[in-house]
């Protein structure tokens, strides 16, 4: 859905771009593929890391690794875990709902979630090329620290229960 | 010479793999599967991601977007950079390459942090769906923790740069991105 409008918009602006000047929407074009040419080889392999990693890795081990019962050492998992995959939203909640029906404890997938979201192992090289090694570091260790903060206050708002 | 050197990871990899399929065929076709399900998905939203990146660059003035999250644009500035990262759309990979742009067209660094924060956690529609999956108390107090979380982070990372570090963030962009 939101790709579609992604498509549209981009197809609408290129054609008002190159009613307006051809030669301005021909250098939009080549700095597009050069930037995109650029960063190509991070992104693919960065998909086999993440096919081999997730073929491995399968929903019954996470649960396993992280159920209600496993604490600090289930958070610090989810954490890891979350840190290192790169699992699109669409599948990613899902994924916690059935973990969490299936006895995951909420602050583990609360931790699972926010470094999932916030935190991306796999894709520092690409962090790194735009935001150089400082800034990419901070932001991944302050975004990891900040996913159990995150994970406290559910689990203090919401206690037990989703509801 | 230069492409096998570019693409050396890439290809190192795709042998692990191609060897993973061979020795565990079960393992290996399902980690192939994902690959590509990932591919499509990169495919379905980064051509259109850079055409706009593209377009920005050529159309919009430096000027314009340094009044608007430049390093004089205070609260307003940091709030409309929450926004723009907020109606994304897509992986947080996509974000880095147009971050880049908006550092080159004169964003401020802790505004462009913002937008990266927004873009990893508080997406709109991420937001809805995260609620239907798991719960409105959920997505909500993740989403009002999350505000602050994102100002914090940014801020104090832009911080801890010091303006050496800065200046080498945006030379390597601006020579990137000729």
């Amino acid at each position: 859905m939101f790709n579609i409008i992604l498509f549209i918009l981009t197809i609408v602006l290129l054609v008002i771009s190159f009613i307006k000047s051809k030669e301005k929407t021909k250098m939009a074009l080549k700095k597009a593929w050069k930037s995109f040419e650029n960063i190509l080889p991070q992104f693919l392999s960065i998909f086999i890391l993440i096919g081999i990693m997730l073929s491995v890795l399968t929903p019954e081990t996470i649960s396993k690794l992280f159920g209600q019962q496993s604490g600090w050492l289930g958070m610090a998992v989810a954490a890891v875990i979350g840190s290192i995959t790169l699992i699109p939203g669409f599948i990613a909640f899902p994924l916690a709902a059935a973990l969490i029906k299936s006895g995951a404890g909420l602050m583990q997938i609360a931790v699972f979630v926010s470094t999932l979201m916030m935190v991306g192992i796999v894709t520092v090289p690409i962090e790194i090329k735009y935001f150089g090694k400082k800034t990419t570091i901070l932001r991944n260790s302050m975004a990891f620290i900040f996913s159990f903060i995150v994970a406290l206050i559910i689990g203090g708002v919401l206690g037990d229960g989703i509801n | 010479m230069e492409l096998i050197k570019r693409y050396r990871t890439f290809i190192s990899l795709a042998v692990i793999n191609a060897l993973i399929v061979v020795l565990y065929p079960s393992i290996g076709q399902k980690s192939l599967k994902i690959t590509w399900s990932n591919t499509l998905e990169m495919l379905s939203v980064i051509p259109p991601v850079f055409i706009l990146l593209g377009l920005l660059d050529v159309w919009v003035e430096r000027e314009t977007m340094m009044k608007l999250i430049g390093d004089r644009s205070g609260f307003l500035g940091g709030t409309i950079a929450f926004f723009l990262g907020s109606a994304a759309a897509g992986p947080l990979y996509a974000a880095f390459p147009i971050a880049g742009v908006l550092l080159k067209k004169g964003s401020s660094f802790s505004n462009v942090l913002i937008f990266i924060g927004a873009w990893s956690t508080t997406k709109i529609p991420m937001l809805l769906f995260e609620a239907s999956a798991i719960g409105w108390k959920f997505m909500l107090t993740r989403f009002i923790v999350n505000i602050p979380g994102i100002v914090l982070i940014a801020y104090l990372t832009a911080k801890l740069l010091t303006e050496k570090d800065k200046k080498l963030i945006y030379d390597n962009i601006r020579s990137k991105n000729k």
